[in-house]
């Protein structure tokens, strides 16, 4: 099978936290361009640190030390002269916890825009339509969007999360867990969600279970305590891993 | 594929000068308080030091004020300032724990929600109105239901000023029960002690550098007040000479500042004297509230290793 | 002798009622007192006009005046540079050895006596800067006296905000201003106001910092500039009530009540704007 086109190399990142805590230990992954890469394995695995390294949302925590090297389309996104606001927009993220922002619905779609300076109002307009529509939320909000986003049940507060990343059309779009917290139908609309998706833009998702990742997942990386354990294909991964720790994960022997 | 945003050079970040300019002024704004801390001392201490050199500290530290006669003694000023604010501190200890347990613990929702803003009222009135008031009801009240010649003493100073000083240490005392866990409750409850029980053998101790802190800060804002005091003290600069002369007026550095200072000639020794006493009810003060900060800082200290 | 459990609570509760009512009660009379016997002379009149007769007689309107001068002047000092200091410390430093000194400085100009703030201002602003006993130097003094409570209550304000928001900000592309600017001060200003509002109230109230910086007891004309001296009101409340010999006690009482009515009034406020928005809050 020829390998997809790479978007990003990550290679011996480590990570370490100022209270001590090391979250990622010497990771080396490729991430491919309209792909679901999946990184998944049990809490504490530094996942989340991974994802908020490669958008540097990290330099807002407390980072003590952090080595090795990550390239977007081959540039050290790593550098500190690198634009880290355009960085954040070619990298969207969505989180966990759905967190509208305390706005209106329209206001929370093109809040990125707005920062970036764009004002036309037919552009506005255009975006929150095409990006509503991605997130499969446009039917269902298109003739409330001055109502608050708080409005909205919890599986769309998170489809509005969504939105918003796909407002700004980044390259990639990380996702951390967004299916925690939803009911099965959500999720499943979100699973759709991102299989249509992946044509236009490059996945990175953090599963809420083994079942979703396997569900989904073009690659997966086993992540366990700050280390990567194994990296292969979605199918070969999960129905032949290589590696005895990444069998006792997936068949459920530890969690 | 290009995201929305294009830009020409994606190395270099853009910032608006706008943005740069307010960022700077964020900046100095921070560090004002402490250019603030430093200007204060600096003047303080450019009108005060004069004083000893214009008055030599032997007489600094003898028992009579009397600028008129060039006597000026510090010790019933600064003898009056501890004894009117510590009895203020004495009583105002256990009647702001009093008070803050019954807020917190005893009266039900509704009337807690009338309580705590009625108690926070207090604060806000003006120290000249309840000197006003003091002067024009408590002082006739005391001076028959005492039978003393005035009412106007350090007695009537101290209960008035624990009076002011209350909503701060009720606050404080409110934010120890607050703190205390809910599991320290449920155990003493759990082991069949009864409500006050549990407040006073498990809660309260608990609270026990919390409720240093509030007897610290009262202190504090005590020594600090000057209208109440200069209205309800008698202005009689003495040192008392037993328990009981706390029914005769006296004296605070705070009142001895203003009362005097509208009068006297600048760059006289009176007036330096006086940026003198100023000078060290900045020092008082600035050790008392920094002693009641660090006991609340271990204590943090201690509750996360606790908690953690 | 050991009593029993229930009859030790029982006295126990007693006690701490009746020390919580001796301190509760004192208030709601306080007010009403003057109240009542202010009230007959809070008229139109009085509030509006100038006073006669050696003050005996008249209006309060230059103290009224006076005082809302002043008020103003702290708040056009304290706000900016308070609000700036709490967004500094909150959304910018980082927690150092320079950060500690900033909050040990703000703790210190807390608690200095609102007497020694008066030497300070007769120090630098009256006689060192040369403004002499003026508007402009009692504001400065009041301000700059405010500022502590303003820094920390905003400061508060602002860390109350969820760091959810900033970290959803920032992943689409803000600067840390504009996250601030969007997102965390419009959430946290009916904290930030309420705090303002408290902090003005209680300069409003003060009497010791504008003794030496810009009161006179009698002054025949209302201030024209901030280099003017001017009456207010605590501190007229003061020379009447202690040295002006044959006052009416109606007038001091009606002088008393205008005072605690501003000054109430703004405690109000504030308690409504902090109830309101905490309702809308979405968080």
């Amino acid at each position: 099978m020829e390998r997809p086109e790479l978007k990003i190399r990550i290679r011996d990142l480590s990570v370490q936290y100022a209270d001590g805590t090391e979250s990622l230990h010497e990771i080396s992954l490729d991430i491919y361009a309209n792909q679901i890469n999946v990184l998944f394995g049990p809490a504490g695995g530094g996942k989340s640190t991974l994802l908020r390294t490669l958008n540097r949302l990290n330099d807002l925590a407390d980072v003590k030390k952090q080595n090795g090297d990550v390239l977007l389309d081959g540039e050290d996104i790593l550098s500190p002269d690198y634009d880290v606001i355009q960085l954040r927009r070619r990298l969207g993220i969505v989180f966990a916890r759905p967190v509208p922002l305390p706005m209106t619905i329209y206001d929370n779609v093109i809040y990125g825009l707005r920062l970036a300076g764009i004002k036309d109002k037919a552009q506005l307009d255009a975006t929150v339509e095409r990006a509503l529509r991605q997130a499969i939320l446009w039917d269902e909000v298109a003739d409330r969007l001055g109502d608050s986003g708080y409005d909205l049940s919890g599986g769309q507060q998170q489809r509005l999360c969504l939105a918003r990343s796909l407002a700004l059309r980044p390259e990639v779009i990380m996702l951390d867990e967004p299916t925690s917290g939803l009911d099965p139908i959500s999720t499943f609309k979100v699973e759709q969600t991102l299989r249509e998706l992946k044509s236009e833009y490059t996945i990175i998702m953090v599963p809420h279970s083994v079942q979703q990742a396997a569900r989904i997942a073009d690659w997966a990386a086993f992540f366990l305590q700050g280390e990567l354990i194994e990296w292969n294909t979605g199918s070969r991964i999960f129905t032949n891993p290589q590696n005895s720790r990444t069998e006792d994960y997936i068949t459920g022997r530890f969690g | 594929m290009a995201t929305i945003v294009p830009t020409s050079r994606p190395k270099r970040r853009q910032v608006s000068l706008a943005e740069v300019l307010i960022e700077r002024a964020i900046q100095v704004t921070g560090v004002s308080g402490v250019l603030l801390v430093i200007l204060i001392l600096v003047f303080l201490i450019r009108e005060g030091v004069p004083a000893f050199f214009q008055v030599p500290i032997s007489s600094l530290l003898m028992t009579r004020w009397y600028p008129i006669e060039d006597y000026y003694g510090l010790l019933p000023l600064i003898a009056g300032s501890l004894i009117v604010t510590g009895g203020a501190a004495i009583i105002s200890l256990p009647l702001g724990i009093a008070t803050a347990i019954f807020i917190a613990e005893i009266v039900p929702d509704w009337a807690r929600e009338i309580l705590k803003p009625l108690v926070e009222v207090l604060a806000g009135i003006p120290s000249v109105v309840i000197g006003f008031m003091g002067m024009l009801v408590i002082t006739p009240l005391f001076r028959t239901v005492l039978d003393i010649p005035t009412g106007l003493t350090a007695f009537t100073g101290m209960v008035l000023l624990a009076w002011m000083v209350l909503p701060t240490v009720v606050s404080v005392v409110e934010d120890v029960l607050d703190t205390v866990p809910r599991t320290y409750r449920d155990a003493g409850l759990a082991l069949g002690l009864t409500h006050w029980q549990t407040i006073s053998r498990i809660v309260l101790p608990a609270g026990k550098s919390g409720i240093l802190t509030a007897f610290m800060l009262g202190i504090g804002r005590a020594i600090g007040e000057t209208m109440t005091v200069m209205m309800v003290t008698g202005n009689a600069p003495r040192i008392p000479r037993g328990p009981l002369d706390i029914f005769l007026p006296i004296r605070t550095m705070t009142a001895t500042i203003a009362a005097e200072m509208g009068e006297v000639a600048q760059g006289s020794a009176h007036y330096h004297v006086l940026f003198a006493v100023g000078l060290a009810l900045f020092v008082i003060t600035f050790v008392v509230n920094l002693a009641a900060a660090a006991v609340v800082f271990r204590s943090t200290q201690r509750a996360e290793r606790m908690l953690s | 002798m050991k009593l029993p459990r229930q009859v030790s609570q029982r006295i126990a509760f007693g006690f701490i009622t009746l020390a919580a009512v001796v301190v509760v009660l004192p208030i709601l009379y306080i007010i009403g007192y003057v109240v009542v016997q202010g009230a007959g002379a809070v008229t139109w009149t009085f509030l509006l006009e100038m006073p006669r007769d050696g003050m005996k007689a008249g209006g309060l309107l230059p103290a009224i005046l006076g005082t809302l001068l002043l008020t103003v002047g702290t708040a056009l000092i304290a706000v900016p540079i308070g609000v700036g200091g709490a967004i500094y410390l909150s959304e910018y430093a980082k927690e150092n050895a320079g950060t500690q000194a900033i909050r040990v400085a703000i703790i210190n100009l807390a608690g200095i006596p609102s007497v020694v703030y008066g030497l300070f201002g007769l120090g630098l602003f009256v006689i060192f800067l040369n403004f002499g006993t003026s508007i402009l130097a009692g504001s400065l003094t009041l301000g700059i006296m405010t500022l502590p409570v303003i820094i920390s209550t905003a400061e508060e304000a602002l860390r109350a905000v969820p760091q959810s928001f900033r970290l959803v900000s920032t992943s689409l592309g803000g600067t840390r201003w504009q996250t601030v600017q969007r997102v965390v001060l419009p959430q946290a200003l009916p904290g930030v106001i309420t705090g303002i509002i408290l902090g003005i109230e209680r300069a409003a109230g003060e009497t010791a910092p504008i003794l030496f910086t810009a009161v006179a007891f009698f002054l025949p004309q209302l201030p024209s500039s901030v280099f003017d001296q001017t009456m207010a009101l605590p501190y007229h409340l003061y020379v009447i009530s202690t040295q002006v010999p044959g006052m009416p006690i109606r007038i001091q009482y009606g002088t008393a009540l205008v005072l605690l009515l501003f000054i109430l009034s703004m405690n109000l406020l504030a308690t409504l704007i902090r109830r309101h928005y905490r309702k809308q809050r979405v968080w």
